[in-house]
């Protein structure tokens, strides 16, 4: 679900956001439009805005774990965790957390990716959102989703900056993006 | 200068929540300073600019080349994204030998901004990192010997 249909229609907050974020046509291989964030933080309200959209959204949800996808789930999660009181969880590609990981395999266009946890950051209970800048097909948020399920977690929702509409989601029920028709 | 030294009550807390692994390659640092960072710009009301490892940043970048124990590598940061006489700073989660932390240093005085401090969380004084950020003053939550 989009931010604009779900309270937030005609919020100006969106729009500046929107406006904030390029498009990097090509990257990283031709034919791929990039939706890239950077611009966004480079421009202190608008990030601020999309934290605290994102931070008015949860923070009355009971939400003890904030799951970041690597690395651009990184610069929005660890914000909104501070904010709602909850803890931050790095989901990084392979061999990048030391120490007992669990991992999770997804699927790539071409091949096989693969996302990893620390074993006993997470309890079992533990109400979870999972982050990430962008969601596409929705490959890696279900990996993430299924690491934080498998240690017994219950993950509320994955809330994304840019949902892509015309690419099919699948198996996914509950991803909030705040931006319409990118 | 470290705030372990100025005894400020919160650093315990921090301290005992680190934990060590041991023989654990470091193969690249760039995402953990994202953890830090933002939170951190979004206070002070600055803007955060991510450096990183090379093909990672779509559009314009330029680079900076650092020395490893074996080898090279590189980071590189978005054109546009720092303006001359910009004050900044610069976060990373650790230093340890202090390549990482002077490649971002060169890259922002490269496009004319005044490099303010460097910040980690950790400091590795045995690696001797601070003595390679050509005089910048480097500030440390925790240090392990």
């Amino acid at each position: 679900m989009f931010a604009a249909e779900n309270g937030l229609k005609g919020d100006p907050r969106l729009q500046a956001i929107s406006q904030a974020i390029r498009v990097v046509p090509h990257f990283p291989k031709p034919g791929i439009m990039f939706q890239d964030i950077t611009t966004l933080l480079l421009d202190h309200k608008a990030f601020k805005d999309t934290v605290d959209i994102f931070v008015d959204r949860y923070r009355d949800m009971g939400i003890s774990v904030v799951a970041g996808v690597e690395a651009r789930g990184f610069m929005f999660g660890p914000s909104i965790a501070l904010a709602i009181g909850a803890k931050f969880v790095p989901l990084r590609k392979p061999r990048k957390l030391p120490g007992e990981v669990i991992a999770e395999a997804y699927v790539l266009e071409y091949g096989t990716d693969c996302l990893e946890m620390h074993v006993g950051a997470v309890q079992p209970g533990e109400r979870a959102l999972v982050i990430d800048d962008l969601v596409a097909t929705g490959g890696t948020l279900s990996a993430a989703i299924r690491l934080l399920e498998r240690v017994g977690a219950e993950v509320i929702e994955c809330a994304c900056v840019i949902g892509l509409p015309e690419v099919k989601v699948y198996g996914f029920d509950s991803a909030w993006a705040d931006l319409w028709k990118r | 200068m470290s705030a372990y030294r100025d005894e400020d009550p919160r650093i315990q807390g921090i301290k005992t929540k680190i934990r060590v692994v041991p023989n654990f390659p470091k193969p690249g640092i760039e995402a953990r300073g994202f953890i830090f960072g933002p939170p951190i710009a979004l206070a002070i009301g600055a803007k955060f600019v991510p450096l990183r490892k090379p093909r990672k940043l779509p559009g314009e970048v330029i680079s900076e080349e650092y020395i490893l124990e074996y080898g090279r590598d590189c980071l590189e940061m978005h054109v546009g994204a720092v303006e001359p006489g910009e004050r900044a700073l610069v976060v990373d989660d650790l230093i340890a030998t202090g390549g990482t932390l002077c490649a971002a240093m060169n890259l922002l005085e490269r496009v004319g901004a005044e490099v303010v401090e460097c910040a980690c969380l950790i400091e590795l004084p045995g690696l001797q990192g601070r003595g390679r950020l050509n005089g910048k003053p480097l500030y440390v939550l925790v240090e392990y010997q």
